[in-house]
């Protein structure tokens, strides 16, 4: 049995459909996110394992114990919130103190473990401000200092680097990695940026419009997407009418009867010379992405996204000829949208 | 030369500063005529010596107005007697003002408005009207001593006591306390306290150690309101306080209108402006240095 099971949990808000019959097993140790679009119920499926929200109907599970009901007091969770959710008028250290206090833990064990997580967030200078004189990205390593100092068994996060800007959100990713597998805490990260879903997890949840869509690894939901919504969502993708061949292999189809759609990554297209290739396109535009150059690519299929590594060579350039290649074992076949986002 | 450059400068300073003063100069002549004339005009009056035989002696001076205030313990008493009315009346505006809007600033959408409507209806009823509205429910011939009756007990005496005073003036004060909480309770960000029920609160403690802190500023100005207006208070002591239970303001109204009395009645009206303004000064600065570093 998972560490951490949520059984058919569903939330109704009046008519609404907040969270259908969820189910979810995430085991000890490892780092789920919840990815979806605004509104789909990743905050509500959150709220409801924090005890914040009443469940409608299902159960959650944490180590074997239903949890189903208890208050958020006892169940010892530690969350990270969107806006921090700091005491403003606490010092940095009392802040990360609270729960030790709330435990009743003597006041030198307290001082011990909360310079202890200040290090292991690399906060131990700025202990004695208060959460108005730091940054953001200090406030949410205090946030998450103080979720962790309790030794919560599992760390709930709700969009915790959506305030930050981007260079200090890619940080920011990184160092919540780092400290999670440190302490090697269960960890649940809300979030609807997919890149950040896709770097920082062991797993990733796909949600639309209140259901699981898709459970995968980051790499397997980015190379065998289940659907159309979920190929779109989740990296850039190229939707191409296709039928399967003899072999059982799927293949492109110039007509519009087709009765498959594919998944073709920008990046798994290669140009070459016009006249080779499996089909043919002229050059759109094109953008400069730094380590990459993006071709928008117009073929008698529609318009391409093409991805090729900036290798110091000249790029091509707009208005150019170029055939376009890639191996058939690469498109993916997608399962029409069982939900409607 | 050299000054040539900073001239322009110094210029557009100066006409800005004019400005500022052109604007604000209604206001201020308003302020002065209404407020600073009035009160140096009391202040000097309260300097003049009094004779009953040929009343006020507008070229003779004496501070025998403010030693009897000083030396005679009826004026001590009903001083004092303000002070811990007054006190009191705050006390328990801050016991049943904070909760009740911390009660509200949780309500539900439709609900929240028409409370808040039904807490500040009385200010848009004259303090006078809801002064006899009391009396007639504390009467001896009351609602209230009808119900002690009907329950069997005997009646007891409620008006023209300080009972009747506090009660009044709880409820004329109460607005004034809701208001900046409920300010200050805007401000709040309710994950704060869902963040501390996760760390294990209780829902007292969540009260105790994150709601009210925030909420210090709010009380604060409330609790200064509302000594200030109970301690200057008129009319419900008037009215509900009757002949024998005075009160500063009802003191400086006898001094005037029955003893005829004016210098007197400055001299008591000067003292209570100075007593309210070193108590509500004092308070504040208590406060303010407890709370200056956590709020900022
Ligand atoms: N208190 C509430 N009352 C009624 N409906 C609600 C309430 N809270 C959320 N909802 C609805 O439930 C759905 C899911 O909301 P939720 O906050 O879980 O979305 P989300 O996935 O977190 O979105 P976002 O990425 O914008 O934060 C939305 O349609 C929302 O309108
Ligand atoms: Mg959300």
């Amino acid at each position: 049995m998972a560490f951490l099971q949520l059984d058919n949990l569903c939330k109704r808000y009046g008519a609404i459909d907040a969270v259908v019959a969820t189910n979810l097993a995430i085991e000890q140790g490892e780092f789920v996110s919840l990815l979806g679009p605004s509104g789909c119920g990743k905050t509500t499926t959150l709220q409801m394992i924090a005890g914040f929200v009443d469940v409608s109907s299902g159960r959650i599970l944490l180590d074997g114990r239903d949890i189903t009901h208890a208050k958020p007091s006892s169940r010892g969770l530690g969350v990270v919130f969107q806006s921090y959710a700091l005491f403003p008028h606490m010092t940095v250290a009392d802040n990360v103190a609270f729960g030790l206090r709330m435990r009743k833990q003597p006041e030198a064990e307290i001082r011990r473990k909360v310079t202890e997580v200040l290090a292991l967030v690399r906060l131990d200078r700025h202990a004695q401000r208060y959460p108005r004189e730091l940054s953001g990205g200090q406030r949410q390593r205090v946030a998450l200092a103080r979720a962790l100092v309790i030794e919560p068994p599992v760390l709930l996060l709700d969009e915790p680097l959506s305030n930050l800007d981007a260079n200090l959100r890619e940080e920011m990713q990184f160092e919540i990695r780092r400290i999670q597998s440190e302490v090697g805490i269960t960890t649940l990260m809300v979030t609807h940026d997919q890149a950040e879903a896709l770097s920082i997890s062991d797993r990733v949840v796909v949600m639309q419009a209140g259901r699981v869509t898709q459970v995968d690894e980051p790499y397997r939901l980015y190379e065998h997407p289940r659907t159309r919504f979920i190929s779109d969502f989740v990296g850039k993708a190229n939707l191409l009418p296709g039928e399967l061949d003899g072999a059982g292999l799927p293949q492109v189809q110039h007509s519009r009867d087709a009765s498959l759609t594919l998944s073709l990554r920008p990046e798994k297209i290669d140009l070459l010379d016009n006249g080779a290739g499996r089909l043919q396109g002229r050059i759109l535009t094109r953008y400069f992405l730094g380590s990459q150059w993006l071709y928008r690519i117009g073929t008698p299929l529609g318009e391409l996204t093409v991805v090729r590594r900036n290798d110091g060579s000249a790029p091509l350039g707009e208005g150019v000829d170029v055939g376009l290649d890639w191996q058939p074992e690469l498109l993916r076949v997608l399962a029409a949208d069982e939900v409607s986002a | 030369m050299n000054s040539a450059m900073p001239a322009p400068a110094t210029c557009a300073r100066q006409h800005r500063d004019l400005r500022g003063y052109l604007l604000s100069a209604p206001a201020l002549a308003l302020f002065a005529a209404l407020l600073v004339v009035p009160l140096l005009l009391t202040l000097v009056l309260s300097f003049n010596v009094f004779d009953y035989e040929v009343g006020i002696r507008a070229d003779h001076w004496t501070f025998e107005h403010y030693l009897a205030l000083l030396g005679d313990s009826y004026f001590l008493e009903i001083f004092w007697r303000t002070f811990w009315i007054s006190a009191l009346v705050t006390l328990l505006c801050v016991v049943i003002g904070v909760p009740e809007a911390y009660i509200l600033s949780r309500m539900g959408s439709p609900w929240r408005s028409i409370f808040l409507v039904v807490i500040l209806t009385p200010l848009l009823i004259s303090v006078v009207v809801r002064a006899f509205g009391w009396s007639l429910l504390l009467g001896a011939d009351g609602l209230v001593n009808h119900a002690i009756q009907a329950l069997g007990g005997a009646p007891i005496k409620l008006l023209y006591t300080p009972f009747a005073v506090i009660v009044a003036l709880v409820h004329v004060m109460l607005p004034f306390m809701i208001i900046p909480v409920w300010t200050s309770l805007q401000k709040l960000d309710p994950a704060a306290e869902q963040a501390a029920l996760s760390l294990g609160a209780s829902q007292t403690k969540v009260m105790r150690l994150v709601v009210l802190p925030q909420v210090m500023p709010g009380v604060l100005s409330g609790t200064l309101i509302v000594f200030g207006l109970a301690a200057s208070s008129f009319a419900i002591p008037g009215l509900l306080g009757g002949r024998r239970l005075k009160m500063v303001a009802t003191l400086v109204y006898d001094q005037y209108l029955a003893d005829l009395n004016w210098p007197m009645g400055a001299a008591i009206a000067i003292a209570l402006l100075l007593v309210n303004l070193l108590i509500m000064l004092s308070w504040n600065h208590m406060i303010e240095r407890r709370y200056k570093k956590s709020l900022g």
